[in-house]
């Protein structure tokens, strides 16, 4: 796709967010005056300690959780903040949730074809086509007229990454798309999901525990505190594209997530004794 | 006996499965040839001989055998059967109660569903219907008989009437049920894509609700057989409205015999087992997702 437009879209500025959760009088604040900014077309990778934060920051810039404090832009627009403490909803912000979240009861072609129909931009049979083409085009065309129980979770999150795709986003947000997967269909996920980056330069703010992974597939890698989140260091990622499985057994790549499980480590043990501190 | 059938039919089965080996075996063929379907047979075979020798041990030794010895043994119940089958009366029984529960059973359907849905999606219509919908679902239905009788101007409507309450709640509870616990990112992922509140609610609750609806669809058929019979045997078959299994096994037990009354039992386990087959196979219809397995 044309590589200019990409460039100049998907710019997210992320600036002092707080947010104060308020169940029945209990504040839990799950982020605290955290900044970053990420660039259009990068890929940036989100690693912290379970529950330190980082799904409500993805929530805030998806439309799903309004912000207590700080505001949120996208290509130099509001997307939440005091004024509008909640962004709307929008096709040019998809996700791709933790466990998948494709409807049971569509096929995978339905299910990629529905964004485009229920916008209105294309008629049914034109999105069906072309929602098959672009299984096609992720290795998956002969899955098209299968319903996501039958297809494997690999299939399965490639398609919901298809799905995403065809509503052309500004930003992809993954929430640990893929954890809980075995080594070997995650190392394919990872090159389907670098194939579709390098053809689309699309932003990609990616949750992840998986080190190895953020380093591989980032261009940063921001490692979070525990909760109340925020940036604890980030970790710049030059690692030349498109990259491949030999990445992996680079030096480069070895002194990067030593560096990164440091930090990661100090965090971890962090959330662990408050953890053990909320249990007493 | 059930040895005899299953080798009797055995053979046959394999040779069918023989002849079509290259291609796909049909639904029903695959149902007949599979274990589940001849483990079913021969349990239900089994079952009709242990009743028939308990029931005919006092003929046999003398011994009056508690309980048993006063219900008749299964081939007496086919030989009355066998009588009944050609009354006209009988068949009307059948038409009059299956009548009734499906009329019941569908008005309970057109406005279960829509409630259902209504109390899961609006806080509002919640908080005003659902207190009023607690208290009077806990009373059984048939103790909505007396009254209905009263609301109603014919028999033939209250025991509609009764019907309908039994599946009611149920369907409304499911949907309810069903339609609350529809995963969030759905609605979520949907919202993103730029679906409308008629889309969210067309294309996601009411499929992602279709499972329940059809759990509270089964349950409430069963317990409209229940009522109906309760219903029938209560309003009795007078000048109006009456008629259907539930007086059949009533007037069988007053003036008939005890083989009579379980012929008329067994015709409504067939009639329930029919009745919840069918939606069984609408609901499969309904949602091709859930054939995969």
């Amino acid at each position: 796709m044309a590589d200019q437009s990409r460039q100049s879209r998907g710019q997210i500025s992320i600036r002092n967010v707080t947010k104060i959760y308020d169940p029945e009088g209990v504040n839990v604040m799950a982020v605290d005056n955290c900044s970053l900014e990420i660039a259009a077309g990068e890929v940036c990778m989100i690693v912290g300690p379970s529950g330190c934060g980082k799904t409500t920051l993805l929530n805030a810039i998806a439309g799903f959780h309004s912000i207590t404090e700080g505001e949120i832009y996208m290509d130099g627009e509001l997307l939440c903040g005091p004024i509008k403490p909640k962004a709307e909803q929008g096709a040019d912000r998809m996700v791709v949730f933790q466990h998948g979240a494709l409807f049971p009861w569509k096929t995978l072609a339905e299910n990629v074809a529905y964004g485009p129909m229920v916008q209105g931009v294309m008629s049914k049979a034109k999105a069906l086509d072309k929602a098959g083409h672009m299984l096609a085009e992720a290795g998956i065309g002969d899955m098209a007229k299968k319903y996501p129980g039958e297809v494997s979770s690999g299939m399965a999150r490639r398609a919901e990454i298809v799905r995403a795709l065809i509503n052309d986003p500004k930003v992809l947000l993954l929430d640990e798309p893929y954890r809980a997967m075995d080594a070997l269909t995650k190392s394919i996920m990872h090159e389907s999901l670098l194939e579709v980056y390098d053809r689309t330069k699309v932003t990609i703010f990616f949750i992840t525990h998986d080190l190895e992974e953020a380093i591989f597939l980032g261009d940063r890698v921001v490692v979070m505190t525990t909760r109340p989140a925020k940036t604890k260091v980030i970790l710049d990622v030059n690692i030349p594209r498109p990259r491949g499985y030999q990445v992996l057994s680079s030096n480069q790549f070895r002194v990067l997530v030593e560096d990164a499980k440091d930090a990661v480590h100090e965090e971890a043990v962090k959330a662990f004794e408050a953890g053990e501190r909320e249990l007493a | 006996m059930s040895e005899t059938t299953q080798n009797a039919t055995s053979p046959h089965g394999s040779h069918a499965s023989g002849d079509t080996k290259p291609r796909k075996k049909s639904k029903l063929e695959k149902a007949i040839t599979s274990k589940t379907f001849w483990r079913g047979v021969v349990a239900l075979a089994g079952f009709v001989v242990c009743w028939e020798i308990l029931s005919s041990i006092k003929e046999w030794t003398g011994y009056d055998m508690p309980i048993f010895a006063h219900i008749p043994p299964p081939s007496e119940v086919i030989s009355a059967w066998s009588e009944i089958f050609w009354f006209p009366g009988y068949w009307e029984s059948w038409y009059l109660s299956t009548g009734r529960v499906f009329s019941g059973f569908i008005i309970a359907m057109l406005l279960g569903i829509p409630f259902g849905l209504c109390l899961a999606v609006n806080r509002y219509f919640y908080d005003i219907f659902f207190p009023p919908f607690e208290i009077l679902r806990p009373i059984p239905p048939l103790a909505w008989v007396p009254a209905s009788i009263v609301f109603w101007p014919t028999t033939e409507m209250s025991i509609t009437f009764v019907t309908f309450l039994g599946a009611f709640y149920t369907i409304v509870i499911n949907v309810l049920g069903g339609a609350r616990s529809i995963d969030i990112r759905y609605l979520r992922a949907a919202q993103s894509m730029g679906a409308t509140q008629w889309h969210l609610f067309s294309k996601i609750i009411l499929p992602g609700t279709l499972p329940s609806i059809f759990t509270g669809a089964a349950v409430g058929m069963g317990i409209t057989w229940e009522v109906v019979l309760a219903g029938e045997m209560i309003s009795g078959g007078g000048q109006q409205g009456g008629g259907g299994l539930g007086f059949f096994i009533w007037s069988s037990f007053m003036g008939g015999t005890v083989a009579q009354v379980i012929v008329g039992m067994i015709s409504i386990g067939i009639a329930g087992y029919l009745s919840s087959s069918l939606i069984r196979y609408i609901g499969s219809i309904a949602m091709p997702w859930r054939r995969l397995f």
